[in-house]
């Protein structure tokens, strides 16, 4: 608990210093980060703007989902860089759905995130089958499945789905979309919409599945130790493909919400947006548990809703993602840091043995 | 006229073989020591920013300030993976996740200092990259003078130097052996008076001098400029064509050539009958989903340095 705290606050310190160091200021990069989470304009004297906070929440939902995603597999002893990959192909599904199914509301937007879930469950199964079946590693397959995904999501919105102006699909009609009147007006016309609910229940739904039932028990199992799971007679291959489709069916709802959330059309991407390695750091600082990637989707997300922010103040914007890798980093070197911080609590209370280093 | 379109394939092929092998001998050094290198791909970024941000600055100053734009790239990579070495040799970071931050942080610090630099998310564009050189004589030689000696760029003969003397240094020098013990059983070169630590650090700060290099061939042969997706996943390419090769230079050379061949197709399919009525997306597919094919062929027979990967803790047995 200590330890991710610590990463955190390494991470805006070494932010800071950049900041410095390429002579801007550090003042308004935080001024900018607390109006991104809180709407509060500190060095105007604005009172709270709520349009902020919903664009907040909107840029937290697909990375904790992501995060959740990553999360899963991990639990399992996989490390999937594919959750990029499969919220792309949950959106080419949630896309096809949303355009081509005609449906009253209660049918037709719970059909379109039903199937986002089924297009990122079978684009994270890819991979999970050929290192359960080949031992293949996952970590290059997921990575090139990201790549295929991407020029596969432009292939469909160009050549089958149709685009008048190459770059996105006819709108989706309103019976397949999140978006709330009732939100846009709470927060001044953001984009917020009602995907924060699926967003919670996939994280309740994570932490029963890994808490609470016989088949998470053994999906951590095969993490902790593939051979002793093997022997205590738990199906390994399956627990692992199954693994790599769950974690897939979190990105791939990831894909939904924001195609019929933040958006009302399918895209043409240019190149990979970062979510899925948001969703690494996300569940990294969130120690792969389903409340902490919650809190650390909220502070990554509100970096992110800062980014137009720091950029108007002449900070460039990518000074968030140098944050966020140095946070991963300082959280990947937790034994050195813990090493670093025995250290220093034994020369702060030397004890009456006596430290002999 | 089948053929004479391969023909015509080769110095395209050859320009993306060549970041391709310079990096995954990069990434031979790395997991020959004992550490898995997954950031090569962020390396590579760097080393391409610093590549075209010299050869923009000093290429009205000076001549052939693409050359210097190379060794720009390469200190880079070599700055650079000093962070990966810190965080997974002396820090006992899990390499996966440290490789994984630094791939984050490349895209960050690269578009960062663009904007610090030139006002924009990417660097200006250069007007004078590597040049192609056709080898008087050689090039007369038929068919192999068209394909490896006309018009080719001169970085592909970097990247075959390379190869020979990665393998020369590696598998003929006291220094390789002693590498490659640490990246099979750390503990036990330890006990023969290695200094497990030095050699890691070697093979990651080479890892980072040869991807660092390679990023900044790739601009610089294959680009106007630096942006965000110049690399696009060139890196994670080069670790599969490591595996692909089998941990070996001459077969990173083979895996170079492979995928370097499978990008070139893009270019050259609208001529090729039978493969003219595919969609553009099919051949920008192609390269990834071979890579997974490749690796499928290659699964289950383990041949990778057995300790790569492992955090070295000198008191396991």
């Amino acid at each position: 608990m200590v330890l991710p705290l610590i990463s955190v606050l390494l991470g805006f310190v070494l932010g800071s210093l950049i900041v410095i160091l390429t002579g801007r200021s550090p003042v308004s990069m935080f001024a900018a980060i607390l109006k991104g989470f809180s709407g509060i304009d500190i060095l105007n004297g604005q009172p709270i703007n709520t349009r902020y906070i919903g664009e907040f929440i909107i840029q937290a939902m697909p990375i904790i989902l992501t995060g959740l995603s990553f999360a899963f597999a991990m639990r399992t002893g996989l490390f999937s860089i594919g959750a990029e990959g499969q919220l792309m192909v949950g959106s080419i599904a949630a896309t096809a759905v949303a355009l081509f199914v005609q449906a009253p509301r209660f049918i037709h937007l719970p059909l379109v995130l039903l199937a986002a879930i089924a297009g990122g469950a079978l684009w994270g199964a890819i991979p999970g089958f050929l290192k359960a079946r080949y031992n293949v590693h996952e970590v290059v397959v997921t990575i090139m499945m990201n790549y295929i995904a991407l020029h596969f999501n432009n292939f469909m919105i160009l050549h089958v789905y149709g685009s008048a102006d190459h770059i996105k699909t006819a709108p989706f009609p309103d019976t397949a979309l999140l978006k709330s009147q009732f939100l846009e007006s709470i927060t001044r016309y953001s984009r917020l919409n009602w995907g924060f609910i699926p967003v919670i229940l996939a994280a309740i739904a994570f932490a029963f599945i890994i808490n609470k039932t016989t088949f998470g028990y053994s999906l951590r199992a095969v993490g902790y130790n593939k051979e002793a799971a093997r022997y205590a007679g738990m199906k390994v291959s399956r627990n692992i493909i199954l693994s790599m489709a769950i974690a897939g069916a979190f990105a791939g709802l990831a894909g939904g919400v924001i195609t019929v959330g933040t958006f009302n059309f399918g895209r043409v991407i240019p190149s990979a947006e970062g979510y899925g390695f948001d969703g690494i750091a996300v569940a990294l600082v969130g120690s792969n548990q389903a409340l902490g990637i919650v809190l650390a989707g909220m502070l990554f997300g509100g970096l992110k809703a800062a980014q137009p922010l720091m950029q108007s103040q002449g900070i460039p914007r990518e000074i968030a993602g140098i944050i966020q890798a140095s946070i991963v980093l300082f959280v990947a070197m937790k034994y050195g840091i813990k090493m670093i911080l025995d250290k220093f609590e034994r020369k702060q209370a030397p004890t009456t043995e006596g430290d002999r280093v | 006229m089948t053929f004479e379109i391969v023909l015509q394939m080769f110095p395209i092929a050859l320009m993306f073989a060549a970041p391709i092998i310079l990096t995954a001998l990069g990434g031979l050094f790395s997991e020959r020591s004992g550490v898995v290198n997954i950031a090569l791909e962020g390396i590579m970024m760097v080393g391409a920013f610093a590549g075209a941000t010299v050869t923009v600055v000093l290429e009205t100053k000076v001549p052939a300030a693409a050359w210097l734009g190379l060794l720009a790239g390469l200190l880079a990579g070599v700055i650079f993976s000093v962070l990966h070495a810190v965080a997974s040799i002396n820090l006992k970071a899990d390499q996966v996740i440290s490789g994984t931050a630094l791939n984050i942080l490349a895209g960050g610090v690269t578009v960062y200092l663009s904007q610090i630099i030139f006002h924009q998310q990417r660097t200006l564009a250069f007007s004078n990259g590597i040049r192609q050189i056709s080898v008087p004589g050689l090039n007369k030689i038929p068919i192999i003078g068209r394909m490896f000696f006309d018009q080719v760029y001169p970085t592909f003969y970097i990247a075959i130097f390379l190869v020979l003397l990665t393998w020369f240094v590696v598998y003929k020098t006291p220094l390789g052996l002693r590498m490659r013990a640490c990246g099979e059983h750390p503990q036990a070169a330890a006990s023969m008076g290695i200094n497990v630590v030095k050699m890691r650090y070697f093979g990651v700060l080479v890892s980072g001098a040869f991807g660092g290099l390679g990023g900044a061939v790739m601009v610089l042969t294959a680009d106007i400029q630096y942006t965000l997706a110049s690399i696009h996943g060139t890196g994670f390419i080069a670790l599969a064509s490591l595996v692909f090769g089998r941990w070996n230079p001459f077969g990173v050379l083979g895996a170079g050539f492979f995928f370097g061949f499978s990008s070139a197709l893009s270019f050259y399919a609208k001529d090729i009958k039978f493969l003219s009525d595919l969609p553009a997306e099919f051949f920008y597919i192609l390269p990834y989903l071979l890579t997974i094919i490749a690796l499928l062929f290659f699964a289950g027979k383990s041949v990778g340095p057995k300790a790569s990967g492992e955090i070295y803790d000198s008191g396991k047995r």
